[in-house]
């Protein structure tokens, strides 16, 4: 076993002493320097989790979220130096983490700050004008084939619970009084560079699914149930949503 | 190896103080335009697609130096380079030009995963021969010199058998690469190990300085309750780091410095006041050479 590979899986297990081979020019017991290490490592990844989860780390306190983080990150250490990725099954490993089993949003409420993250550091791509989206949704015989491209860093979540609520009340100092028990879809998306949050219809949610799916206009329209168009159209155009249109002749 | 241009066709960073870039002053270095020589940035936060990270950097890059700093490399790593990253830091270098690339002498992979922090290796032939191999990598796939920084560590190794500062300038002499001397780390190296920081920069190739790093430390103990201290770019820059600065200059004349601060980020005002002190003392260093 090479020194690097006894080093790293004692600095993630701290059950296990440290390496054989180190030692302090004063004598020191290295067990108390090898400590810095571990402290280091492990308090590095609890505070990347900590600045990409935020509203989880107040619902459950952070005392809770720093120890629940660390369980988190000595299981599941990152596997690339980019950071901004570490965490992404964080939600998952919520769900079975049994001691937060009695705030049964929190896993959802970590999926949309994931989403978030995404969305953040999501590619660019340029809004296309709203004057000729609206011109070119008018046409009736354009329209019926027509697929329309969803900026990059658009995402969706559809949760049992009031994800957007909840988030959205932890964006208040002090937080805000919510009601968790109610179904939202949550549709995030960086508009120009803020990411913004809001909730949408379930009609809305599956017409939006559709889209990123590829499917036509038509298509889109008819998989959806339920499904108020106009306002969820000109939400999209409000929101600098829609990138572009398909088939080409009306991109022009 | 020994002839790789600096990044940028040979341009360098300028003699004088930068400050790194973060997120939360994107829009004050715009708005305010401080009088500063260029900015450092951690290159693996800006290996995103796109949105505000490139945004603010693109503007700022029109306007300022650039250095651009690697964390994730693992340049003293047991096991092979990582070609995905070297793929990703060619990405950056092309699309920033900057003036500078640095890394560190530390390892901070193994197997499959990133441990996030500077870890340190054993001194030997053996390790030797491998860093002078993955700086040689580095530098011919990314076409640069790079400048390796000097680390802070707590511990020592029972089979090293050369000291830091030799095996540094050995890998200098081999690879042709720079030093990013880091005089916090030096100084913090130094008192964990009862090293006379002194005799340690007298043993390096200070005239390969191609940048300078200032930062604070925090205080701990060790088991035998002696000062132990950690390298955590969490405080102002101490008395005793800011002389070993000015004997650094005195042999190396003025040198691109970067006052480091990652952590309890104070105001704007305090980091530049910190950076103006170190121009002060560039400018006296240019005067005497």
């Amino acid at each position: 076993m090479s020194g690097q590979h006894a080093f790293a899986a004692a600095l993630l297990d701290p059950r296990k002493m440290c390496p054989p081979g180190l030692i302090s020019a004063n004598g020191a017991d290295p067990q108390s320097r090898f400590a810095v290490y571990r402290n280091n490592v492990l308090s590095s990844l609890i505070n990347a989790m900590a600045d990409n989860y935020p509203v989880v780390a107040q619902l459950v306190g952070e005392e809770f979220f720093r120890g629940m983080a660390g369980v988190y990150a000595q299981s599941a250490p990152p596997r690339s130096p980019v950071m901004s990725d570490y965490g992404d099954d964080f939600a998952g490993f919520i769900e079975q983490f049994e001691p937060a089993a009695c705030v049964p949003y929190l896993a959802d409420v970590a999926r949309l700050e994931r989403l978030r993250v995404q969305a953040w550091h999501a590619a660019d791509a340029e809004p296309m004008a709203a004057e000729r989206i609206v011109e070119a949704l008018s046409s009736p015989t354009l329209t019926r084939h027509l697929k329309i491209g969803l900026h990059p860093s658009l995402r969706l979540l559809q949760s049992p619970f009031a994800v957007v609520a909840i988030w959205a009340a932890h964006q208040q100092k002090p937080p805000v009084v919510f009601e968790p028990h109610a179904a939202q879809n949550a549709l995030v998306l960086r508009n120009d560079l803020e990411v913004e949050v809001f909730a949408i219809s379930h009609g809305a949610h599956e017409f939006i699914t559709s889209l990123q799916q590829g499917l036509s206009l038509t298509a889109a329209i008819e998989a959806a149930s339920d499904l108020d168009l106009e306002p969820t159209l000109a939400s999209l155009i409000r929101h600098q949503a829609i990138t572009h249109l398909l088939p080409e002749q009306v991109t022009q | 190896m020994s002839n790789l241009p600096f990044l940028a066709t040979d341009t360098r960073l300028p003699p004088r103080a930068g400050l790194g870039l973060k997120a939360e002053h994107f829009q004050e270095v715009l708005q305010t335009q401080p009088n500063l020589g260029f900015f450092e940035v951690h290159a693996e936060n800006y290996m995103v697609a796109g949105g505000p990270f490139h945004h603010y950097l693109g503007r700022i890059r029109e306007q300022y130096p650039l250095s651009l700093h690697g964390v994730g490399l693992s340049i003293g790593g047991e096991g092979p380079l990582d070609v995905a990253h070297l793929r990703r830091l060619a990405a950056l270098i092309e699309r920033y030009q900057p003036q500078s690339f640095s890394e560190h002498l530390a390892w901070s992979s193994h197997g499959p995963v990133f441990l996030n922090d500077l870890l340190p290796l054993a001194y030997d032939q053996a390790s030797l021969d491998r860093v002078c191999e993955h700086v040689d990598q580095v530098q011919s796939s990314l076409k640069c010199r790079l400048l390796l920084e000097n680390p802070a560590t707590y511990l020592a190794f029972e089979t090293s058998t050369l000291d830091e500062p030799h095996f540094i300038g050995e890998v200098i002499r081999r690879t042709g690469c720079g030093l990013l001397l880091d005089v916090n780390n030096v100084y913090v190296s130094c008192v964990n190990h009862n090293r006379d920081p002194l005799a340690y920069l007298d043993a390096l190739p200070l005239q390969a300085t191609g940048e300078i790093h200032l930062a604070g430390f925090a205080e701990d103990a060790d088991s035998l309750g002696e000062r132990l201290l950690i390298d955590d770019h969490g405080a102002p820059i101490d008395n005793e780091v800011w002389q070993l600065y000015l004997k650094v200059l005195e042999q190396t004349g003025p040198v691109a410095t970067l006052i480091e601060r990652d952590n309890n980020i104070p105001e704007w005002e305090v980091l530049l006041a910190e950076a103006r002190q170190a121009d002060l003392l560039l400018n006296a260093a240019g005067a005497r050479t």
